[in-house]
C-alpha cells in the first residue's frame, strides 16, 4: 500500500457561536509542527520542476526533451502531447493549456514538466528541454486590445467580457459635474505558503492529491476532465494552506502533479519558488476608470457615468464575475437614480488575472471615492457630509435595480470612524524615526512632514452571484467517544488561514450543546463546500453545517422520545441540547447525551442552498444579482513627507457590519489583515510589467507591508443582523481591504493636493519631479 | 558544485589561488539568493565564516582596520560610535536576521550599486584591502567600483578587510525606500564632516552604475564653509548654498528609470537628501562646538 | 556533502547532500524538521528564521555546509516537551495565528528580541520584527502576542527569583 503524507492529528474544539474560540491548529503552528502543502514528504516521492515561456507571446515548435531526459535523475519529461484529456481548463471559461500548446501566451506560460529525483535534478534537467519558440509581438496594453485591429488572443476576439449597466435616465444632467480618469495597479495576493501539493498514484490508475486550494471540488473535476479520469479515481485532501486570497482558486501545479505521477508510478511533489509563484497563479486586474459624477448644488448624486477596462492577461480565469462586480459596485454605497456603466476585461499577453481579496470592488472604490472627494471639493462641502448625504440604506436600489434588504448601515459606518478622536501630531523633538516617513533610513526629522487624513467607504457582495448555483454540504456525526459525546464535522470547505475551522466547531458545538467538536480533514469524500472565497464559507458552509446539526439534533430529540417518552416529537416543550445533555426549558438535565446514544451513531448529510441570485441583463445590467452585501468604512491618517513623497500611515480607523461575529477574535483579525493588504495597494504592492515581462517577480522588489509599515487599527465592529442568513452573520473577509487603500489615497491627497490618480502612490506621483525651467 | 571551507585566511587566499573562480560567501545574504532562486551556479563555492581573522577589528595608525567578515550588527554595536555613518547605514539594512550575517565585507564583492555600505564608506575616504597568495594591496573605495556589480579586484584575490577613520566630526546617511523597513534602497546619501581637513566627504548610492561621489558638491560646499570661517565660528549655512549644494549632488548622480524608481525622482530626491543631511550634521557641528 | 551540526540539542548528520543547498532545505528535506517555511528564500520574508550559534538567522541564506559543526535551534526545538514556550503560548491566545506560514519565523523572531529586550517598546517590537513578513493579520495581534509574552516572562522571572 502506498504511504501517505501525515496530516495534522485532530484537536477537539470548545466553543459557542460568539465567543472567541482558539484555533485548534494554532498550537501546531506556534510548534512548526502543522503541516503545509510544502511539508509534504513520502518515501519514494520524485521532486517536479516546470519548464515556462520565457517570451510574452510565442508560436511553439517542436520541444526536444532528449537532453533533459538524459540528464542525471529524471525520470519523466511531458509535454501537452501528455495531456490525457482536455487540454485546456478554466474556472470560467476553459482556456487554459495545461501545458502550452501552438502558442505561449505570457511569460511564465508552464510548458513542459520534469519529474527527478531530487529539486536540484529537476532544475537541471528543466534547462535542458529545447523548446523552438517563434517570438510574435505581445499584444500589452489593454485599451489596443479592444480595437478591431488588434490581433486576436483567442478565438471569440479579446473581449472577455463586456458589462452594460443602464439605470434610471440615460440623458440626467446636472448642476454640478466632476470628472477623473484612474488607474489601478496589479496587485498580488502573495499568500506567503507559494503553491504546492503532493501526488500520489494508486496504482489502479488513479490518482490522491494532497493539495492547498481553495476549492477541492472544482480542482477534482477540472483535474478528471484534464487527466481523463473518472471523478471518483481524482481524490483530494486539503493539505495545510498558507493563505490564499484569491491566489488559489485557479489550478497552479495540481495537474502537472497529477501527471507525472500517473506517468512515473511515483509520488511527486511541486513547490513553488516565490518568483515561480508569480507567473503561478493570476493576480488582481489592473484597471483604468474613466467617470464623471453629476450632482445637485445641494450634494445629491445625479448620475454617474463610468468606464471601466479591465486588464485579464492571457487566459480568463474568473475575470467575467469580476468586471461583473467593478460596474455593479462601480458607484460605491451611494443611492444614485441614474447610472451608465460600461465595462470591459479583455485579454492581452500580460499575466493572467483572476481573484484577489475584494474581487472587482476595489479597483472601483478607489475611483468612485476619489470622485466623492472632487465632489465635495466642486460643491465646497465636507467629503463624509457629501457621503452620508448620499450613502445608501435599507431598501434603498442598487444600480442593478436590486433593492438592499436588511440594515445598511453606510452612514452610521461614516460618522463612526469620523467621530473617533484623531491621533496626535508626531513629535520630532526628540526623533523617533520609526514614527517617521522613512522610518530608520533617516530621510526626515520632520522636514516637509505634512498630515492628511482621508475617508473612504465601499461595499462589495458576499456570496456566489447572477444565478450561480452556490451552495455548501456538511456532514455532522454525533457518538461517543470514552463515555463522552463527541461531534465529527465534515466538509469540503478550505481552511485557508481564516479561521473557518473554528467557525465550523463553534456552530456544531452550539446547535448540538456539545462540548467536544472535531472538524474533520477537508477531503472530496463529501460533497462540495464550494469555494473559500468571496467571504462566503461562514455563511454558506456555516449554513450547512447548522443543517445538518439541525438534522443530527431533530433525530437525538425523537430517539429520546421513543427511548424514554414524555417529549413531544417537534421539541416545542422547549427541550434542547446543552452541556452534552438534554435539557428542559428551565435547564435541568433530562438525558446525558452518552447515556441515551450508547453505541449508537447519528449522522446526517445536508447541503445549504441559499437564495438564488439572478444574471445581469446583458443590455441593462438589471437584474437581482447578489446574495448580500457587506460594508465597511476607513478613516486613515497620514504623515507625508511632501518634498520626498515618503508616507507613513499613522493610523487607520474601520468600522464595519459584520451581522454577527461567530468568533470575534478571527473578525478582528480579518479586519487588520484586510486592511494591511489594502494598505499594500495603495502605497507599495505593484507587479511591474513592461512589454508583457514581469519585472519583480520577487519578495526584494514586489514590497509587502512589514510590521513597520501597518499602523495600529481603531476598530468599530457592529453586530446589525442580516434577517436571512445563518444567525444574521454577514461575511467579514473582503470589505476590509477595500476602502482601507483609498481611505489613505484620500488622505495623502488632503496632505499634498496633488491628484493621485493612480494606486499604488509613488513617491515620484507625490513629486514634481519635472525639471526646473532654466 | 565544489564546496570548499578554509579554516585561516593563509588558507582562504591559497584555495582562492587554486580555485579563482570560486565565489566567496560570507553571511550569504547575496550568494545564497543567487542560488535559491536559480540565477547562478558557481563552479565552486568559498565559505570564509571560519576564517577568524577576518572577524576582527582595530586600529590600524590612524585608522580602524575592520575584518571583511564583521556583520552589520556588530557594526552597530560595537562601531556606532566611531563610524556612525556606517552604523546609520547598517541599521537600514534589512532585517535583524539580515544584519546578523551580512558584511560589508560582501557588500563590497557584490558591488552593487544599491549596497548600503557603499555611500558611507565613499564618504569617509575609506580603504579596501585586498589580499591574494602574492601579497596584499589597499585601495580607495573611490577607485574599487567599476561598474554595476564590477569591483576592481583581481580573480585570485579575496577582500581582507576595510579601513576608515574614526569620525572626527557629524556624520549621516539617508535612503529613499518605498516601504519603512526592510527595501533595497532607490537612492541613499552619505554625508561626513571633517572639521580637521575642512573636509566634506559624499556618497552616492543606487543613483549611477557604481557607487559614486558628489566631487563638486564636496568641492563647493568646502568653499561657502571656508569662505565663511564657518568652521572656526560655525553660523548657519544660506539656504540658497544649501540648495545649490543639494542640486550638485544631484548633478553627480547618473541614475536610470527602474522598478524601484524614476531617474528624476532619483536626482529630486538626492537633493532633498543632500541638503537635510548637511543641515543635520551642521546643526550637530554647531551644537558641539557651542558646548 | 555530509553536513553535521548540532539541532536541537542532537546530534544530525547528513549525506549526500547538493553543495548548492540551503540550511533551510537541509533541515527540511534531508532531517524532516518542515517547521521552517520557504516564502522567499531570499532572506525578505523571515519565514525560515533559526538560530545559529544564538544568533538569529534566515536559514534560507546559510549555505548547508556553512552549518557544519553549528549549533541550530529551529521552532521544532522552542517547546519543552508538550509544553509550549510563552512566546508561543501567547501567540496562540492573543490571535496572532492565521493560516500561520510566517508564525514559525514569527516566534523564533520574538524569542530572540525578548532575549534582547524583555520589555520592549511598540516600537522596538516593531524595529525588531521588521524582517518578518505576515500576509493574514495586519501584525496587530502579533504585537499583542510579543506583549502578552514579554509580561508572562517578566511573571515567570519574578516569581523564580
Amino acid at each position: 500500500m502506498t504511504e501517505h503524507p501525515r496530516l495534522a492529528p485532530r484537536t477537539p474544539v470548545t466553543g459557542r457561536v460568539g465567543d472567541s474560540v482558539q484555533r485548534p491548529d494554532a498550537v501546531l503552528k506556534v510548534k512548526g509542527d502543522f503541516p503545509y502543502s510544502s511539508d509534504l514528504q513520502v518515501e519514494g516521492m520524485l521532486w517536479g520542476a516546470t519548464v515556462r515561456s520565457p517570451h510574452p507571446y510565442a508560436r511553439i515548435g517542436s520541444i526536444d526533451a532528449s537532453e533533459a531526459l538524459a540528464s542525471p535523475g529524471v525520470r519523466a519529461v511531458l509535454t501537452h502531447e501528455d495531456v490525457p484529456g482536455r487540454k485546456v481548463y478554466g474556472l470560467e471559461i476553459p482556456d487554459q493549456p495545461v501545458l502550452a500548446f501552438d502558442v505561449a501566451r505570457y511569460w511564465g506560460e508552464a510548458v513542459a514538466l520534469v519529474a527527478a529525483d531530487s529539486p536540484e535534478e529537476a532544475r537541471r534537467a528543466a534547462h535542458k528541454v529545447q523548446v523552438d519558440y517563434q517570438v510574435l509581438v505581445p499584444l500589452t496594453d489593454p485599451e489596443l486590445a479592444l480595437t478591431p485591429d488588434a490581433p486576436s488572443l483567442h478565438e471569440g476576439g479579446n473581449v472577455t467580457r463586456q458589462v452594460r449597466i443602464r439605470h434610471g435616465d440615460q440623458n440626467a444632467r446636472a448642476e454640478v459635474v466632476v470628472t477623473g480618469e484612474y488607474e489601478i495597479g496589479m496587485q498580488d495576493q502573495a499568500p506567503l505558503g507559494p503553491e504546492s501539493g503532493l501526488a500520489i498514484p494508486d496504482g489502479q490508475g488513479g490518482v490522491d492529491l494532497y493539495i492547498a486550494t481553495q476549492w477541492l471540488h472544482i480542482d477534482r473535476d477540472q483535474l478528471a476532465e484534464c487527466l481523463a479520469l473518472s471523478r471518483e479515481k481524482v481524490r483530494l485532501t486539503l493539505a495545510g494552506v498558507g493563505g490564499a486570497f484569491g491566489a488559489r482558486e485557479d489550478l497552479s501545479m495540481q495537474a502537472h502533479a497529477c501527471m507525472l505521477a500517473l506517468r512515473t508510478g511515483r509520488p511527486v511533489k511541486i513547490a513553488y519558488s516565490r518568483p515561480e509563484s508569480f507567473v503561478g497563479h493570476v493576480h488582481r486586474h489592473p484597471g483604468r476608470l474613466r467617470y464623471e459624477h453629476g450632482a445637485t448644488r445641494d450634494g445629491k448624486l445625479v448620475y454617474v457615468k463610468a468606464r471601466i477596462l479591465l486588464d485579464g492577461g492571457a487566459y480568463a480565469s474568473s475575470s467575467t464575475a469580476v468586471i461583473a462586480n467593478a460596474c455593479c459596485f462601480a458607484v460605491g454605497p451611494y443611492e444614485c437614480p441614474n447610472a451608465t456603466i460600461d465595462g470591459w476585461v479583455v485579454y492581452t499577453n500580460n499575466p493572467p488575472c483572476g481573484a484577489m481579496r475584494g474581487f472587482g470592488s476595489v479597483q472601483n472604490c478607489y475611483a468612485h471615492e476619489a470622485q466623492m472627494d472632487k465632489l465635495a471639493a466642486a460643491l465646497s462641502m465636507d467629503p463624509v457630509e457629501l457621503r452620508i448625504r448620499n450613502a445608501m440604506k435599507t431598501g434603498s436600489s442598487m444600480v442593478t435595480g436590486q433593492v438592499v434588504e436588511g440594515p445598511v448601515p453606510v452612514a452610521d459606518l461614516l460618522r463612526r470612524v469620523r467621530d473617533v478622536a484623531l491621533p496626535p501630531a508626531t513629535t520630532s523633538d526628540p526623533v523617533d524615526l520609526t514614527e517617521m516617513p522613512g522610518g530608520v533610513s533617516n530621510t526626515t526629522h520632520g522636514e516637509g512632514v505634512k498630515r492628511g487624513v482621508g475617508y473612504a467607504v465601499g461595499f462589495k457582495n458576499i456570496g456566489y452571484s447572477e444565478g450561480f448555483n452556490d451552495y455548501s454540504t456538511a456532514r455532522v456525526r454525533l457518538s461517543v467517544v470514552g463515555g463522552r459525546p463527541r461531534v465529527e464535522v465534515h466538509t469540503a470547505s478550505a481552511e485557508v488561514g481564516q479561521g473557518l475551522v473554528t467557525v465550523q466547531a463553534q456552530i456544531a458545538g452550539t446547535e448540538l450543546g456539545v462540548s467536544d467538536v472535531v472538524v474533520l480533514d477537508a477531503d472530496t469524500a463529501v460533497g462540495s463546500a464550494g469555494s473559500s472565497s468571496a467571504s462566503r464559507q461562514t455563511y454558506v458552509t456555516g449554513g450547512a453545517v447548522k443543517a445538518a446539526c439541525e438534522a443530527v439534533r431533530e433525530r437525538v430529540l425523537s430517539l429520546a422520545q421513543s427511548e424514554m417518552g414524555g417529549l413531544s416529537a417537534d421539541a416545542g416543550d422547549g427541550r434542547r441540547l446543552e452541556n452534552d445533555a438534554i435539557v428542559s426549558a428551565d435547564g435541568a438535565v433530562v438525558v446525558h447525551l452518552a447515556t441515551l446514544l450508547g453505541e449508537e451513531v447519528i449522522e446526517e448529510t445536508r447541503e445549504f442552498h441559499p437564495r438564488r441570485t439572478a444574471p445581469l441583463d446583458p443590455e441593462t445590467g438589471q437584474a437581482d444579482a447578489h446574495l448580500q452585501y457587506a460594508f465597511a468604512a476607513h478613516r486613515a491618517v497620514v504623515d507625508v513627507d511632501t518634498e520626498l513623497g515618503l508616507v507613513k500611515v499613522v493610523e487607520l480607523a474601520t468600522a464595519q457590519d459584520v451581522g454577527k461575529a461567530i468568533n470575534p477574535q478571527a473578525v478582528e483579525g480579518q479586519l487588520e489583515g484586510g486592511a494591511a493588504q489594502g494598505l499594500g495597494l495603495a502605497l507599495m504592492e505593484e507587479i511591474q510589467v513592461k512589454d508583457g515581462v514581469i519585472r519583480n517577480a520577487s519578495f526584494t522588489d514586489y514590497l509587502l507591508p512589514t510590521i513597520l509599515d501597518m499602523p495600529p487599527l481603531r476598530m468599530q465592529i457592529l453586530e446589525l443582523g442580516d434577517p436571512h442568513s445563518p444567525y444574521g452573520l454577514k461575511g467579514v473577509g473582503e470589505p476590509p481591504t477595500i476602502s482601507s487603500g483609498p481611505a489613505i489615497v484620500a488622505a495623502i491627497r488632503a496632505a499634498t493636493g496633488r491628484p493621485l490618480s493612480r494606486a499604488p502612490v509613488r513617491p515620484h506621483d507625490i513629486v514634481d519631479t519635472s525639471p526646473l525651467p532654466s | 558544485m565544489e564546496f570548499l571551507q578554509p579554516s585561516t585566511w593563509t588558507e582562504a587566499l591559497q584555495m582562492k589561488s587554486a580555485h579563482p573562480e570560486a565565489m566567496p560567501i560570507a553571511g550569504g545574504t547575496d550568494v545564497m539568493v543567487e542560488i535559491n532562486l536559480d540565477r547562478h551556479r558557481p563552479a565552486s563555492i568559498l565559505d570564509l565564516t571560519r576564517v577568524t581573522e577576518l572577524n576582527q577589528w582595530g586600529a590600524d595608525g590612524e585608522f580602524l582596520r575592520i575584518g571583511a567578515g564583521v556583520t552589520y550588527t556588530r557594526i552597530i554595536g560595537e562601531l556606532g560610535d566611531r563610524l556612525p555613518g556606517l552604523a546609520m547605514a547598517s541599521r537600514t539594512v534589512g532585517s535583524p536576521q539580515i544584519r546578523n550575517r551580512g558584511t560589508v565585507g560582501g557588500n563590497l564583492g557584490s558591488a552593487s550599486p544599491a549596497g548600503d555600505a557603499h555611500p558611507p564608506l565613499l564618504a569617509t575616504d575609506a580603504v579596501v584591502e585586498l589580499a591574494s597568495v602574492g601579497g596584499t594591496r589597499r585601495l580607495p573605495v573611490r577607485e574599487f567600483f567599476t561598474g554595476p556589480k564590477r569591483n576592481a579586484m583581481k580573480q585570485d584575490e579575496l577582500i581582507a578587510a576595510f579601513l576608515v577613520s574614526p569620525a572626527k566630526g557629524p556624520q549621516q546617511f539617508s535612503k529613499v525606500g518605498t516601504r519603512n523597513a526592510m527595501v533595497i534602497a532607490v537612492c541613499s546619501f552619505a554625508l561626513t564632516l571633517d572639521p580637521v581637513r575642512k573636509h566634506i566627504g559624499t556618497g552616492i548610492g543606487s543613483a549611477a552604475p557604481t557607487p559614486v561621489i558628489a566631487d563638486e558638491a564636496e568641492r563647493f560646499l568646502e568653499g561657502v564653509l571656508d569662505e565663511g570661517g564657518l568652521w572656526e565660528k560655525p553660523a548657519s549655512v544660506d539656504a540658497s548654498a544649501l540648495a545649490r549644494f543639494g542640486e550638485l549632488v544631484a548633478a553627480a548622480a547618473k541614475p536610470i528609470d527602474d522598478v524601484r524608481g524614476t531617474a528624476a525622482y532619483r536626482r529630486h530626491a538626492l537633493a532633498v537628501m543632500a541638503r537635510r543631511s548637511f543641515g543635520w550634521a551642521w546643526d550637530e557641528y554647531r551644537t558641539k562646538a557651542s558646548e | 556533502m555530509k553536513i553535521a551540526c548540532t539541532v536541537n540539542g542532537r546530534a544530525r548528520t547528513v549525506d549526500g547532500a547538493w553543495e548548492g543547498e540551503s540550511l533551510l532545505s537541509v533541515l527540511r528535506d534531508r532531517m524532516q524538521l518542515p517547521g521552517s517555511k520557504n516564502a522567499c528564500e531570499q532572506g525578505e520574508c523571515g519565514s525560515c528564521s533559526v538560530y545559529m550559534d544564538g544568533v538569529l538567522v534566515c536559514a534560507c541564506l546559510v549555505l548547508g555546509g556553512q552549518a557544519n559543526d553549528r549549533t541550530i535551534v529551529t521552532i521544532e526545538g522552542l517547546a519543552t516537551g508538550t509544553a509550549l514556550h510563552a512566546v508561543q503560548q501567547a501567540f496562540v491566545e492573543a490571535g496572532a495565528v492565521q493560516c500561520g506560514f510566517c508564525t514559525p519565523g514569527l516566534v523564533v523572531a520574538t524569542h530572540d528580541l525578548l532575549a534582547r529586550f524583555p520589555e520592549p517598546s511598540v516600537m522596538q517590537i516593531r524595529e525588531a520584527l521588521a524582517g518578518n513578513i505576515c500576509r493574514c493579520t495586519g501584525y496587530a495581534k502579533i504585537i499583542d502576542a510579543v506583549q502578552l509574552a514579554a509580561r508572562r516572562i517578566a511573571v515567570d522571572e519574578h516569581s523564580a527569583r
